[in-house]
């Protein structure tokens, strides 16, 4: 068992997906059931393989990879099939295969028009693929290459299945992370040119894209400026995706017209992709340019706070209200990368496997929200905890659990980014991150604001005319399924937060041996 | 029972899970299941109680020894008698807790090794017990010397009793481990008391109250949540459990606050709440997170505030900390200007009003206090200054609360703003440095104000309302018990002299304004706190006119009025009762030179303030006050005139009646009370609207012109160039990847459209052949 799972363990999960969405590319489009059910068996295959990695992951030194492998892909210029888990993709890892089986479930009488499940549940399938390689690379070539896989399928679940302004939506979120993927490659290109070639070895003499590799290396010996540049282009291409003030707009045009399904993906895994990049890539491999990014991440990240508030604030649509609510999520989780310390850095990880369940449970709410009155604009909603009692709680819960009350998740995540901002890496200004810790803190008040304002709207009073006399259909059976495991983690992980802490702190004291040395 | 404290907050944990779950099925919809439990939470926390004055007549054996030589040599040896987290030097505390390993029972055994772990601070031991392993600091010590001791009573006051902490790893970060654990000394045990105790006699009250309403079931699995949340809060040992338990009892408020949510006066009472808690929480996270630093990464309570004893905290760190946790003291503890919420929070239902929103949760903020004295008694200089931020925080909300409190009409109202008066005296109370006076007047308060909480739920509940001159009048005699526990409460309340629980702790705290602090004292303090009591006594005596003197008006002339049931009026009686037999808790040595018994007086004191270096002690200027005779009759005094005067003008229709038409000085003051010196229209109206309106529809306006408008332009301009790139490139770039989307467009059946689908290659191509030209560029340059 041990064998297999080193040797085939993450290939598994990175392709079983894959050869799922092979199958069914052979079966007919109106076998729908079948298609279902092969979907649903691939992702929890998925699953179980994922869970053995977890069971059997040495948790005492997540700082090493585990179940690595290595093998040649692209001979010419060293690009290699390096792959293996450390403490910091565990977590991330542990999400998506648990997250992707939760939405086929959720899918299975809930396909968004045009419907098609085939097509549909294909391109899932083939997100996870992209999104487990992404967690699971170690070769920054094989990292861009599922980084990029991730792209394609989202999209066409945005232009397909999505809202009336699909077409726009799909092709600026489409063109704005390829812009910023863009920038990203040459950053890859130019730390494969600027580090030392491997000296000993079968190969000796070439430039490698590894990922450890790279990081051992950590920039020696690089211009200051270079390595601010190169740094630079990292941050455009996983800025982009996290996203980062000012570079969000395509967040809330994607979120809202993409299908739960797709927004739920997008929310709980997608823009993981760019803060992961950041804490397994951009910072191990160029700490020095870190160190002067830092505060320019940390000003970004706490106006994305309060912008993302303001934001929601103003919105009329309950579901691009949770899409802005993530821009302002998203912040904290990039204050706590921006001070560079473990105790930040363990929090941003935290912080994204909360805001991937939380935010995940919101957009399944309002999916299920429009579902049922086919509208999600709040003034015509209200009511909800007459109408269906069970989803106007877990509504609250969610709100709850999103504004970062302690007891749940979400507050694991936001608070101490919030106080290692107080006491940022050495050699980072003092004084200006202890002006975002303010102003970070400040934002809570506001996401309650935005968050309970929703929740008095939606939830709380009598329904409206219009919906007044219609009978509303309280949580499916899927809908008990899919949401379970997920409410559950988010109570789990909100009162034992060391599960996670435990599994990344000392991969990223790893990840940050560079800093401040 | 002091080491497994943890337990108690369980139970009510438990309960609220299970009336969840299968509350409705039974017969008295969970309140059964919610009152049992509360009730063996209360038996756990007398038994605490008696635990802690069991562990203080009888210290525990190595740690007295210690002790007595410890106040006289200086604190760090007391430090380590004390507990495995004080930062005494190391050898010290390595021979203290060689005495522990002798006398420790085989199950202490282990924690005594850790102890010794600990004491080389080394941060490799702490790896050991990331596992799950127990760190127990003192054990039962407190029974097991319980067998022969005796203590000669001259000695008892100076040992030191030290507190009991146990806790576990929660979880490590860096090199740091965070601990979550119990503490227990007489302030939490007496918290454990108060909390449970209260929240019995709610629990009862609210089977009859609120028996048949819509949401029973949600409302007592509330209370239980509430009753864990805030028994979590007073039993942390860190003030990171604390913040949890903090925002938990904010969250059972919210709830409660907004239980009935249909109408939108209730759900926006609760949105206010739980927001301008949030704008204080700013000044906790903050507090917190400094405090966390300056005790060198960690939150433990004790250790933090012996440090501060010890001067081993930079002063500014100190005083930035501490005046951070007083906005959150502020919002909590509804101090002014963020008080505006807890008169809104009356909303709720009335039992929940006696138990949140005036006996227990409000308190928090006092807890949050007194329970780190160490720092806000250095950081403020309490103990050697004439005025400090804390002092005349309290002393000002003390007053503006009672001036609003004579406008109300509103029962419910006026006993909000009495309790935001009252918790006012607590908190000047801690800024003067009179700490046992303000957690003995939490203590009174507790009863009393949920006396008189409890008792305008009795009054209303028939009628319905509980507006005092429209609907009430004349209840004297139609609803005899509950009066008769009202004028108790009051009396309580106004301080009556000599017999009422009021009288005895207020008076506790003037002293303590007069005595303490730099030269001269606070004098302010009893200036304020003196013309407080008037106004408490004069707006009491309105209310009490209103309600109980004259003809029945509006709805009570409607109804039959009778007396409440026995769920209602026993657990008024009992709390009058309180109102009573408390005050006699902490009696002064002295009362106009009649000496009172030791084995009475001082009780509270002895039991309830910690002792050893996590508190303040003479070297950082902390003392007691005495009985002050003018004082007594001073406040005996005022009582006199606000009473009095307040009879002559309802009662005897004497006074300027009507000046507020003819007068417009007094008009304009009437309208300032009125309006609640504009704060509501100031947050709400300005502040709050400003953002939720123009400022966020700014930058949403800003969002989808400004920023989008760029990305549009950018997008409108690469599709210019991809264009035109498109028709001169080479066509066989671009064809190979139009083909792969292509037959990608096909799969999905419908598709983007091939006009779409072709921009995106163009661009695609266009994009990445850029990229790698200026990678080649970018690494021909840097190389």
């Amino acid at each position: 068992m041990k064998d297999l799972l080193n040797g085939w363990g993450i290939t598994a999960a990175v392709f079983l997906p894959l050869v799922g969405a092979l199958v069914m590319l052979a079966i007919p489009k109106s076998e729908e059931t079948l298609h279902k059910v092969v979907a649903l068996v691939t992702s929890l295959a998925v699953f179980v393989v994922g869970a053995a990695l977890l069971w059997d992951f040495d948790y005492d030194h997540t700082a090493v990879l585990q179940y690595a492998q290595d093998k040649s892909w692209i001979e010419l210029i060293n690009a290699r099939y390096q792959v293996g888990l450390d403490g910091i993709s565990l977590p991330l890892l542990a999400l998506t295969v648990l997250v992707v089986p939760l939405v086929i479930i959720y899918s299975w009488d809930h396909f968004p028009e045009p419907h098609n499940p085939k097509a549909f549940l294909m391109l899932i399938l083939v997100l996870e693929t992209g999104m487990i390689g992404t967690f699971a690379a170690q070769d920054l070539l094989l990292f861009f290459v599922f980084f990029e896989l991730v792209l394609l399928p989202m999209y066409f679940m945005i232009g397909v299945w999505g809202g009336e302004q699909r077409k726009y939506a799909s092709l600026k979120f489409f063109l704005y992370t390829a812009f910023g993927s863009a920038l990203m490659i040459v950053s890859i290109l130019a730390v494969y040119f600027l580090s030392p070639e491997i000296t000993s070895g079968a190969q000796a003499g070439m430039h490698s894209f590894s990922i450890p590799y790279l990081s051992e290396w950590g920039g020696a010996g690089l211009a200051k400026t270079t390595a601010l540049v190169v740094f630079g282009g990292f941050f455009m291409g996983f800025g982009i995706k996290v996203p980062m003030f000012p570079f969000h707009t395509w967040l809330p045009d994607a979120h809202t017209q993409a299908p739960t399904q797709g927004s739920v993906i997008l929310a709980a895994v997608l823009l993981k992709l760019g803060t992961y990049g950041f804490v397994r890539i951009a910072i191990p491999i160029l700490p020095e340019g870190a160190e002067k990014w830092a505060p320019v991440i940390g000003g970004l990240a706490v106006i994305g706070i309060i912008y993302g508030a303001l934001g929601c604030l103003a919105q009329t649509d309950m579901k691009r209200l949770i899409a802005f609510s993530s821009v302002a999520h998203m912040g904290y989780v990039m204050l706590g990368i921006a001070t560079l310390t473990p105790f930040g850095t363990n929090a941003a990880i935290f912080g994204m496997v909360a805001h991937g369940l939380i935010t995940g449970m919101l957009f399944f709410i309002a999916g299920s929200v429009k579902d049922r009155f086919h509208t999600l604009e709040i003034k015509r909603l209200g009511g909800l905890l007459l109408q269906a009692p069970r989803m106007g709680w877990l509504l609250g819960f969610s709100v709850m659990a999103s504004l970062g009350l302690p007891g749940l998740a979400g507050f694991w995540g936001e608070f101490p980014a919030i106080l290692s901002a107080y006491q940022p890496a050495e050699g980072l200004n003092v004084a200006l991150f202890r002006v975002f810790m303010v102003i970070a803190a400040l934002g809570t008040v506001f996401a309650a604001g935005y968050l309970l304002w929703l929740l008095q709207r939606v939830a709380f009073g009598t329904p409206t005319e219009e919906f007044e006399d219609e009978h509303i259909h309280d949580m499916h059976l899927t809908d008990y399924i899919a949401w379970t495991p997920m409410v559950v983690l988010i109570v789990v992980l909100g009162i034992f937060p060391g599960l996670i802490f435990k599994v990344t702190n000392q991969a990223v004291v790893h990840a940050l041996a560079g800093i401040g040395g | 029972m002091l080491t497994h404290v943890w337990i108690i907050p369980l139970i009510p944990a438990l309960s609220f899970v299970a009336i969840l779950a299968f509350g409705k099925k039974l017969p008295k919809k969970g309140s059964e299941i919610g009152i049992a439990s509360v009730a063996i939470c209360l038996v756990l926390a007398v038994t605490t109680g008696i635990g802690w004055i069991n562990r203080v007549n009888h210290p525990p054996e190595s740690a007295h020894g210690e002790a007595a030589a410890a106040t006289l040599e200086g604190h760090e040896a007391e430090a380590t008698a004390e507990a495995d987290h004080t930062p005494a030097d190391a050898t010290d505390q390595a021979t203290t807790e060689d005495d522990h390993a002798t006398e420790a029972t085989a199950s202490e055994d282990a924690h005594a090794t850790e102890d010794a772990h600990e004491a080389s601070g080394e941060a490799g031991a702490t790896e050991d017990e990331g596992h799950g392993t127990e760190a127990t600091s003192e054990g039962d010590h407190g029974e097991a010397a319980a067998g022969g001791e005796e203590h000669a009573e001259g000695e008892e006051e100076h040992h030191v009793t030290p507190p009991v902490q146990r806790n576990v790893t929660w979880f490590e970060t860096g090199d740091v481990t965070i601990k979550a654990g119990t503490l227990v000394d007489g302030l939490s045990a007496l918290m454990l008391v108060i909390v449970t105790f209260i929240s019995l006699l709610v629990h009862v009250f609210s089977t009859d109250y609120v028996g048949g309403d819509r949401r029973e079931t949600h409302y007592f699995a509330f209370l239980s949540l509430f009753t864990a949340a805030m028994l979590f809060y007073v039993i942390s040992d860190n003030t990171l459990q604390m913040v949890v338990g903090w925002e938990l009892v904010g969250l059972c408020s919210f709830g409660l606050i907004g239980h009935w949510w249909e109408e939108k006066n209730n759900s926006d009472a609760a949105l206010k709440a739980f927001l301008t808690n949030r704008v204080g929480d700013i000044g906790l996270l903050i507090g917190v997170s400094i405090l966390y630093f300056a005790a060198g990464h960690s939150f433990d309570v004790l250790k933090l505030n012996t440090m501060a004893n010890a001067g081993e905290i930079r002063h500014s760190l100190l005083l930035i900390g501490s005046l951070c946790l007083i906005t959150a003291v502020m919002s909590k503890s509804g101090q002014f200007i963020l008080h505006t919420w807890l008169p809104d929070a009356m909303a709720g239902p009335t039992p929940v009003s006696a138990l949140i929103h005036a006996a227990t949760m409000v308190v928090a903020g006092i807890y949050l206090v007194a329970r780190n004295y160490g720092v806000f008694f250095n950081g403020l200089s309490i103990g050697t200054a004439n005025v400090n931020a804390l002092a005349v925080v309290g002393c000002v909300t003390l007053l503006f609360g009672a001036f609003l409190a004579f406008v109300q009409t509103d029962i419910k109202k006026v006993l909000a703003y009495s309790t935001v008066s009252q918790l006012g005296y607590m908190v000047a109370a801690l800024g003067v440095g009179a700490w046992t006076a303000a957690i003995f007047h939490l203590f009174t308060h507790a009863i009393f104000k949920a006396c008189l909480f409890l008792g305008s739920g009795s009054l209303a509940h028939h009628i319905h309302s509980f507006d005092m001159k429209k609907d009430m009048g004349g209840m004297r005699k139609r609803m005899p018990i509950t009066h008769a526990t009202f004028v108790i409460g009051t009396l309580a309340l106004m301080g009556f002299p000599l017999i009422t629980a009021g009288f005895w702790s207020k008076d506790e705290i003037l002293a303590g304004a007069h005595m303490l602090g730099g030269d001269g004292g606070y004098k302010f303090a009893v200036i304020m706190g003196l013309l407080g009591a008037v106004c408490t006594c004069a707006y009491m005596t309105r209310a009490y006119y209103y309600v109980f003197m004259g003809e029945p008006r509006g709805k009570s002339a409607e109804h039959e009025l009778h007396e409440n049931g026995p769920r209602i009026t026993v657990p008024l009686m009992i709390l009058a009762a309180g109102s009573i037999v408390v005050g006699y808790a902490n009696l002064p040595e002295k009362v106009f030179g009649i000496g009172v018994p030791e084995s009475l007086s001082l009780r509270f004191e002895h039991f309830i303030e910690p002792t050893g270096v996590y508190f303040p002690s003479a070297d950082n200027n902390f003392s007691h006050p005495e009985f002050v005779p003018w004082i007594a009759l001073v406040s005996a005094l005022a009582i006199i005139i606000g009473a009095g005067s307040a009879y002559l003008w309802y009662w005897k229709g004497k006074g300027p009646h009507g000046i507020t038409q003819r007068n417009k000085l007094a008009r304009g003051g009437y309208k300032v009370l009125e309006n609640k010196y504009y704060l509501d229209w100031l947050y709400t109206d300005v502040i709050v609207g400003f953002i939720k309106g123009p400022f966020a529809r700014a930058t949403n306006w800003f969002n989808q012109n400004i920023l989008d408008g760029i990305v549009n332009a950018v997008g409108k301009g690469a599709r210019q160039v991809g264009g035109f790139v498109y028709n001169r490139i080479d066509q066989g770039v671009v064809d190979t990847v139009v083909n792969a989307s292509g037959s990608g467009a096909e799969l999905t059946g419908q598709g983007a459209s091939k006009f779409q689908t072709g921009k995106v290659q163009a661009y695609a191509a266009y994009l990445f052949l850029g990229a790698t030209i200026l990678a080649a560029i970018f690494v021909v340059v840097a190389s």
